[in-house]
């Protein structure tokens, strides 16, 4: 039983001592992003590897989850009547919270550990020490396009995730259902207001793809240079980095509602 | 470099088709107004709104022709509505505007009825005769009284707004 | 005995965490010159180049590179004296998303203003003098173990370092290209008088080409010349030296192999 809490105390302090780890990282993450150079080119091919690859999952998933939330919506609405504000339900839904929740946890798992794995394999194949003995921070060349590139990304593929469900709950609503297509886009245009929601959107995806972008560089810098270590490295970026999203998420609805 | 001219396409596509759902969402969806060639204003009092919500559309005939700006309340306490509707309109001097309900228990919007009066209303100008919405939980309030049914069912049965 | 050392160690002892991995060792390699530091496995061969490069950080002593002291550093100023040195790492360490070319031209790219032209004539020409040709668009996996370790000695010497630290550059090799790469060394240090610290465990190669060894033994260094090691008389080294050498297996020289260097 004490060994139990024993280990509940160390994961607890190493959790803070992670922290402060993770913090002086992303203050020299700050650091290499306000100096030159600018590694544009690096910079537009992750954009590629973490944007452009992840659509396809983002998009499906998308359409599938506004599905589904046109069947469940509309089969709650209809025992009040209300089936006419379907296009509210799916549309607040989807903006609100599960449009940056969902592709932030898909793009974690997708991008976010294929970031970690490359990464902490460069660790271990001796290429960063060998990009210090060259006199380049591996900061600046390694983790700072990766990091940007996630954060650049991320709104972008909420936002398609979120154009995908609305579809998706379109085409149940309105074309399995049969409600109206008028009335389920001006139910959904009536309800959203873009100061609040839309941008709160944007701004839950914003900080989940500094999130994921921090935890999945970060993991991978400091993993230990062998095979464990990197897969390591790669569960504790998914973990790490969906459980984050999840509460920040809850503190963001929590401020943002105010 | 051969390979990133092909990436570069892509990246260029991902970020226009990103831009694209962005500003969907924002405009067309969230109703984000870029403030082109202002709309036509007009206003309107009411004595109640019931849930009308700025944003909602205002429509003649069941066609949507602005939406509703601002809401405040006026001096004399009732409820000063902005509208904002399609500058190509010519909308008499002796038109109503009325809040209507979506449905049973939809959304709030406001239908305007044209009169047929020659003169017409001016960017700015007031509507003079409204009606103000209807408020449920009163219309079954009065139809319990008038039916003289004391106590009982019909009375706990008002809606919790 | 040494004229004037390029790289020095002093009194360094190093640990990592509880396990120690040598105590007040101290020595140092002259300029110009082929330093070998030979030892068993475990012994710190390899702790002591990333010492010298500033990768770790002893827990105490000092570790003088050009006369600068890189325990005492930071980050930035341990940048600029890397600038001096080239580091050839024992799996060659090409960045492997990028081309034997853009590795090559790597360094050339963030710290000189050549031209694209100039870029690739240097690049070309490095990759040459080292017996490399129509690599330029292959990615370091497709390359096979001698090819990338002459890809990585060619990125090192890129910029024409001072000091080049070579990290076992013949393990995995096959005998052919051991000789290839050790000609490669001696035309280096003969053409531009680079001082060369290599760590291997090969003694018949050391003894060869080198012209200064440091011996790590369990219970202190020993320093000199390969004739001096081969002539001396102390227990240990004779142990060592005679045991590495009946271990490895007789060496097959093919028509045509690169010449052994004239000693």
């Amino acid at each position: 039983m004490t060994a139990a809490v024993q280990e509940l105390g160390w994961l607890a302090l190493r959790f803070v001592v992670d922290l402060g780890a993770m913090t002086a990282f992303a203050g020299r993450l700050l650091l290499a992003t306000l100096t030159p150079p600018v590694r544009l080119r690096l910079f537009v091919d992750e954009v590629f590897k973490l944007g452009v690859l992840s659509l396809v999952i983002i998009c499906v998933s998308g359409l599938a989850v506004g599905m589904v939330l046109g069947l469940q919506g509309y089969n709650t609405l209809v025992r009040f009547g209300a089936e006419q504000s379907l296009g509210a339900v799916v549309g607040l839904s989807l903006i609100r919270e599960l449009g940056p929740v969902l592709a932030g946890l898909l793009t974690t798992g997708r991008a976010g550990s294929a970031t970690a794995a490359e990464i902490g394999t460069m660790v271990a194949t001796e290429q960063l020490d060998g990009i210090r003995m060259m006199s380049v921070d591996p900061i600046d060349f390694v983790v700072k396009p990766r990091a940007l590139g996630m954060i650049f990304v991320m709104p972008f593929l909420s936002a398609l995730f979120i154009v995908c469900g609305l579809f998706g709950g379109y085409v149940v609503g309105v074309g399995f259902m049969g409600l109206d297509g008028g009335v389920y886009m001006s139910s959904l245009e009536s309800a959203v207001v873009f100061e609040d929601d839309v941008v709160g959107s944007f701004l839950k995806a914003l900080v989940f793809g500094v999130l994921v972008g921090l935890v999945a560089t970060y993991r991978g810098y400091t993993a230990a240079p062998t095979s464990a270590g990197v897969s390591a490295a790669t569960t504790s970026t998914v973990v790490v980095a969906s459980v984050s999203i999840l509460v920040f998420d809850y503190f963001i609805t929590a401020l943002w509602g105010v | 470099m051969r390979r990133s001219a092909a990436r570069d396409f892509l990246v260029g596509v991902f970020v226009l088709i990103g831009l694209g759902a962005v500003a969907y969402l924002s405009f067309r969806i969230g109703g984000l107004t870029y403030g082109g060639p202002g709309g036509f204003p007009l206003f309107a009092r009411f004595d109640q709104i019931g849930g009308l919500k700025p944003r909602a559309p205002v429509v003649i005939a069941g066609v949507k022709v602005g939406q509703v700006g601002s809401i405040v309340l006026a001096e004399d306490h009732r409820a000063r509505v902005a509208l904002d509707v399609d500058p190509s309109l010519e909308i008499p001097a002796d038109t109503t505007a009325s809040i209507v309900t979506s449905g049973l228990l939809g959304d709030r919007y406001v239908s305007l009825e044209l009169g047929g009066d020659t003169e017409l209303l001016k960017p700015g100008d007031e509507i003079g005769f409204t009606e103000s919405a209807i408020i449920l939980e009163r219309v079954i309030g009065k139809l319990v009284h008038n039916a003289g049914v004391s106590g009982g069912g019909a009375e706990g049965q008002e809606e919790e707004r | 005995m040494v004229a004037e050392p390029h790289v020095e160690l002093r009194d360094v002892h190093m640990a990592f965490g509880d396990r120690v991995v040598f105590e007040r060792l101290s020595c140092a390699f002259p300029r110009g010159k082929i330093s070998v530091i030979l030892g068993g496995s475990g012994s710190g061969k390899s702790t002591i180049l990333r010492l010298i490069g500033g990768l770790v950080h002893p827990v105490s002593g000092r570790v003088l590179v050009a006369g600068q002291d890189v325990t005492r550093l930071s980050e930035r100023q341990l940048f600029e004296v890397r600038k001096k040195l080239g580091m050839l790492f024992q799996g060659g360490a090409l960045l492997d998303s990028m081309t034997v070319f853009e590795n090559v031209a790597f360094p050339l790219r963030e710290h000189t203003r050549h031209s694209p032209a100039e870029v690739a004539r240097i690049v070309h020409a490095r990759l040459e003098s080292v017996g490399l040709k129509n690599v330029d668009d292959l990615l370091p996996g497709q390359l096979s173990g001698g090819m990338l370790k002459r890809a990585a000695l060619a990125r090192a010497i890129v910029l024409e370092p001072e000091i080049l630290l070579c990290d076992e550059p013949f393990s995995g090799l096959d005998p052919v290209s051991v000789r290839t790469i050790e000609a490669l060394f001696h035309d280096i240090n003969a053409r531009s008088a680079i001082t060369m610290v290599v760590v291997s465990h090969h003694i018949a190669s050391t003894m060869r080409f080198a012209e200064h060894v440091l011996l790590l033994l369990p219970d202190g260094p020993v320093q000199g010349t390969p004739d001096a090691l081969r002539r001396s008389a102390d227990p240990r080294v004779v142990a060592f030296l005679s045991e590495e050498y009946a271990a490895s297996p007789p060496r097959l020289v093919p028509s045509g192999a690169a010449p052994a260097p004239a000693r």
